[in-house]
Order: structure tokens, then sequence, then C-alpha cells
């Protein structure tokens, strides 16, 4: 008898098991950048739990990965935040429609005893990354900081050990507001920082996280929600106006109010004008192939890109991303049409 | 205790049987199955080395032995160099083979010599063993919010007063070498402890027995003649160790800062091979993907070449040790 039940236990615990892999008749899988992975893990998982008949994943591997699994056709859509170069695109036979989904801050964390709020004019932030401000009690720090008692202590920069779509976009901005950082460093997903001993590498966003966490006199930049999750003081930046804002949903909301899209939906926001907004403010894509042969796995695509303008940005803010704009969202939307 | 005091009779046995043919054909199939084993280890090496070596071909033809020598490491502008990388693999390696080795070599002694009741001797080296089992991005994570903290004031009293000595030329900010190839040297820990164990148990009960005849006390009796005697097996606790410090990936590579510099001091940030080569690959162009083949090979040749000379060492210097 004993043995029977046991029997029936474990059909019983399978018969639950398998409905719920079983029923979904189209699976959707993705990789590609970890900026966005957060957001997008809980939207595909709400997705798929509100339709039945559609399972979606996706890896966070990197932008990069992200990129060649979807040329290599292993993926049914890729994501990035440094979009795709001209380049990649012409590899993919059937053609690219990238879409924006949503648009992160990047931020710079600090760890100084005492010091709550942090000012850094343009000049400053560039010459830490350039090597060229080693103190924090540098001239050009102290003097956008009244009443703050800055340390005579080394800055300690932290910068991303891998390959990162974060790295590509704040160097990006570097070169955009200091010459000779364009010179001497330039941009990209890895950037040969010119900064020797005072210099400290961490893999991921975390690994920024907790590096800067864990050492006195330490700056470093991070997705926006990585430092809220993780409590980092965050320093205000000064934008293209002169302005020092401080990162946050409406700073962030008023650099993209500021840039149009173009056609192929490819934009990167380096420099953003506006005295309201916050100077590192990136787009990030979802990459789609233009011709899909599945019809069945094409229609649970379209109904998937409509969640995530539509209901999913209601959640972007919390998870610390910026939801995209009305005007933005409608030319998406519009683009969205030419997968077929 | 000691496994030479009675030999066990099984099934009514005598020792003048001849060995039936089942055991003729066990002997034969075991003999198979070891040769088959031993070549498929060896075909599976050479795959790899084919399949890395393949991707690696055009980086090869196109920096060759630059590679090895040059420092910069710049994806884009293609100048790439893993000098600052072999250094940091092979100066963090001989660091941690310091460290672990003497504390290894020296639990191995504390273990197998009397110093405690069997009991304890054996709970003890099981909670050593453990410490293998620990995941890498455990030590990684220890590493950073418990290592580093506690050694910062230390290294930091060392740069402020010994700053002149070349090891503590620069301040401990946080990551570097020294946190890394500490946590290397208790990763490597278990390793060494546990092989050397073996070789002191291997020593024959008798030449114990001999030497505390001869009236030697206990640490003439470890220090002359146990030492020497095992020296071979603790020599290849040293090599595996050290192999295993070399190819280290994840718990370096959020400990040693990841900075691409030659430097002597052990405080500032370093790379390794196998950081590098983790933390490059996920997003890697198709150009950086075959220099980072090309890296891989190196630190496979750099390991080989370790193993192998370990093994002509233990071969050469030691004539009881080639036996075993």
């Amino acid at each position: 008898m004993k043995v029977l039940k046991n029997v029936v236990g474990f059909i019983f615990t399978f018969a639950l098991l398998v409905p719920s892999v079983a029923l979904a008749d189209v699976n959707l899988v993705g990789s590609g950048a970890s900026f966005p992975a957060p957001l997008y893990t809980t939207w595909f998982k709400t997705f798929s739990r509100e339709n039945s008949g559609v399972q979606v994943s996706y890896q966070s591997k990197g932008s990069g990965a992200g990129i060649r699994d979807f040329q290599n056709h292993v993926v049914d859509f890729g994501a990035s935040d440094a979009a795709m170069s001209a380049e990649e695109i012409s590899k993919v036979a059937e053609g690219v429609q990238l879409l924006p989904m949503t648009a992160g801050e990047i931020v710079l964390s600090y760890n100084l005893k005492g010091v709550k709020e942090l000012k850094l004019p343009r000049e400053a932030y560039s010459k830490i990354y350039l090597g060229e401000i080693t103190k924090w009690n540098d001239p050009i720090i102290a003097k956008a900081n009244p009443g703050v008692k800055l340390p005579d202590e080394n800055i300690t920069v932290v910068a991303r050990a891998d390959s990162s779509g974060t790295t590509f976009n704040f160097t990006q901005h570097l070169a955009a507001i200091n010459k000779e950082f364009k010179d001497k460093v330039g941009s990209g997903k890895t950037v040969d920082w010119p900064l020797g001993d005072h210099l400290v590498k961490s893999p991921k966003n975390d690994g920024v996280a907790a590096t800067i966490m864990q050492t006195p006199g330490a700056i470093g930049y991070i997705e926006f929600g990585y430092a809220k999750m993780t409590k980092l003081p965050m320093a205000s930046l000064e934008n293209k106006a002169g302005k020092f804002v401080a990162p946050g949903l409406a700073g962030g909301q008023a650099a993209l109010a500021n840039v149009t899209l173009p056609e192929n939906m490819i934009v990167f926001v380096t420099d953003p004008e506006g005295a309201d907004s916050y100077p590192m403010v990136t787009y990030t894509w979802m990459l789609f192939y233009k011709t899909y042969q599945d019809k069945e796995k094409l229609e649970w695509i379209h109904k998937l890109i409509d969640y995530c303008l539509f209901k999913g940005q209601a959640i972007s803010d919390k998870a610390g991303y910026i939801p995209l704009p009305e005007t933005v969202v409608k030319k998406v939307s519009e683009a969205a049409k030419t997968i077929q | 205790m000691d496994s030479q005091k009675e030999l066990p009779m099984k099934w009514g046995e005598s020792y003048a049987t001849p060995p039936s043919f089942r055991d003729r054909l066990f002997d034969k199939a075991f003999r198979g199955m070891a040769y088959i084993f031993t070549t498929l280890t060896i075909v599976l090496l050479a795959y790899i080395l084919f399949e890395i070596g393949g991707k690696a071909i055009p980086a090869m033809q196109k920096y060759g032995l630059n590679l090895l020598v040059s420092t910069q490491w710049d994806v884009n502008q293609n100048i790439f160099g893993i000098l600052p990388e072999i250094w940091g693999t092979l100066y963090s390696a001989l660091f941690a083979l310091v460290v672990g080795g003497v504390f290894g070599v020296a639990i191995a002694i504390f273990l197998t010599q009397d110093f405690l009741p069997h009991k304890i001797e054996i709970v003890l080296k099981n909670i050593i063993e453990m410490l293998a089992a620990i995941p890498s991005v455990v030590y990684g994570l220890w590493g950073i919010f418990v290592l580093i903290p506690i050694i910062r004031p230390f290294a930091n009293f060392l740069h402020a007063y010994f700053g002149w000595v070349p090891f503590f030329g620069t301040e401990l900010s946080g990551p570097g070498l020294f946190p890394g190839a500490l946590v290397l040297s208790i990763m490597i820990l278990p390793t060494v402890a546990a092989v050397s164990q073996d070789a002191f148990r291997a020593i024959p009960y008798k030449t114990k027995e001999a030497v505390y005849g001869m009236g030697a006390t206990r640490w003439e009796a470890i220090l002359r003649v146990m030492l020497p005697t095992a020296s071979g097996g603790i020599f290849g606790a040293l090599v595996l160790g050290f192999g295993r410090a070399l190819g280290e990936t994840m718990a370096l590579a959020m400990l040693v800062g990841n900075s691409n510099q030659i430097s002597l001091s052990l405080f500032s940030p370093a790379n390794t091979l196998a950081a590098l080569l983790a933390l490059n690959f996920p997003e890697a162009g198709t150009t950086e993907v075959e220099v980072l083949m090309f890296a891989a090979i190196v630190l496979l040749v750099i390991t080989l070449v370790v193993n192998v000379v370990g093994q002509l060492i233990i071969n050469y210097s030691q004539p009881g040790g080639a036996k075993r």
C-alpha cells in the first residue's frame, strides 16, 4: 500500500510539473546585455505567466555575446546596450530591426567617509578617469563642493574588468566632454585606462559596486539600479548646461526628451542638452530579425513587444530604469510593424 | 594501523594457488580498460590543443611573439599584449606556492607524525580537505568582504614604513595581487596537505621504528629522515598545488584588480591569464577571441611546462621517487 501511495505521489508531482512546460507551444529565446537583465527577466516572467502558450527566456550574457548569438541564429531575439554596428547588421541576411526597450543611467558612486553629497564638475570626473586628478581634495573638486570636508586621500578608480556596454556608454560620454580623453583613451566596450596603480577593475556591475563599497576613497561607474540596490552614494554630475543634476527619474527623462530617435532607432545620448538633463543616459535595445518564417512565433513576438512597450514601462522606474517617453514608445511601436 | 602486520586470508585460499582463469580474464580486462582510458585522456588533451590552437592560429600569425612581450591591451586599436598577465600569473602562483606550501607541509607533518590522537587526526584531515569543496566564487566574496578589510591596515603600515622595499612599494587600496595570492594559497592548501600526508603515510613503518630505535628525537626524526624520505611525494604535492594556482580563475578575477601592469609591489593591482580569459571572453569580437585563444595556449603551455619540469625533477633528484 505504501509503495502504491508513493507511486501515486510521484505521478501527481510530475503531473503538476509537466503542464507548465508542455502547454507552452512557443518558446522564445533571447540573450544579450546584462545592463537591462533584471528588468527583462521580470517582464518575461510576467508575460509568460499571463499568456499560456508562450514561454520567454532570457540569458544575460553581455551585449557582445548577444549580438553573436543573434547573428548565428541560435536565439529568437538579442539584446545589446551598444546597439549594433553597420558591419554587424550587414552580416544578418534577413535584416535587423533594433528597438529601444528601456533606458538607464550610469552613475558615479563613491566611498568617502562622512561625505553624503558630492558634486562633480565634468572637468573633475573626466580628469579622474584620465589619471590627472589623483587626490580627493583636488582644487577642482573642492571648488564645486564648498563646505564639504574632502580628505587628503588617493582616489582609487574602479572600472569594469569585463567587456561591457556600460563602459561603452561611459567612455563615449567622457570622450564627448573631454577632447584629451577622446584622443588618449577613446571609447569602446573595453578601453586601456591610463591609470596604473590607481585603477582597480572588477567584473560586472555588482563586482564594481562591491569593490566601491569595500574600498575607502574609491569611485566607480555603475548602472543606477545597482547603486540604488546597494545604497551607494551617487555623485551629482555637471551637465552640458553647467548645472549639477542628481541621478534619478527626472534627470533621465529630461535627457531623453531632448533627443530625437532616428529612423533606424539607433542613437547614443553622449551629452544631452537641457538644464535638467542628467548627463549619462543610454537607451538599450532588443534586436529582432526583419522576417520570421514561423508565423506563430511572429505573432508572439509582436505581443511581447507590445507588452514591454506599454504595460512593461510601468515597472521600469521601480527597477531603476527610465520609462521611455510617450513619443518614443509611439515611434518604436511603429518601427516594430516592419517585423514580419 | 599497520597493513604489514598480517595478511588476511579469505575463503580458505592458500598463497600458492595459481591465478584462476577468472583472475586472468579480469586482469586482462582491467589492463585493457586502463589503456583505453589513458589513450582517451591523451586524445582529449590533443583535441583541446587542436581546437584552441586552430582558433589561435590567425592571432599567432598576426602578433606572434610580440603578444608575449607587449604590455598594452587595447581592443579598440587591436593592440594586444599579455606580458602583465603572464607576470601576474607566475607571481601570484609562486607567492601562493610559498605560503600554501609551507603551511600545507606543516599541516601534513602535524597530522601524520603522532602529534595528535588518531581520531582527531582524521577529523582535522577531513576539515582541511573540505576547504577544497568551497566554490571559487565564495572564496572571492570572502576575500572582498572579510580578508581585504583585515589586511589593509597591515599592508598600509608596511607601505608607510617599509615603502622603500619594492614589494611594499604601493598602498593596498583594495583588490590587488596580495589578497588574490593569499586566497590562492588557501585554495591550494588542501591539495598540498592531502598529497603530502599521503607521502608521509607511505613511509614504511619500519623506517620510523628504526629512527626512533637509534635514539633520534622527534624533530630529528621528522627533519632528517621523514622529510627527506617523503620529499618526492611532497614535491609532487607542490607541483600539483602550483598547477592549480596557475589556472585558478574566478576568485582571482574578483580579487586581483585586473590591472594591466607589471609591478613588483605585492599591493598593487595585477592581472592573471585565467582572469583575463574569463572576463573578456563573453563580449569579445572575432579578433579578440583569436588573441584570447592564443593567451589560452600560453597558459596551457606554462602549466604543461611546470608539470613536466616538476616530474623531471622528481625523477632525477630522487631515485626512490621515480618508482612511486
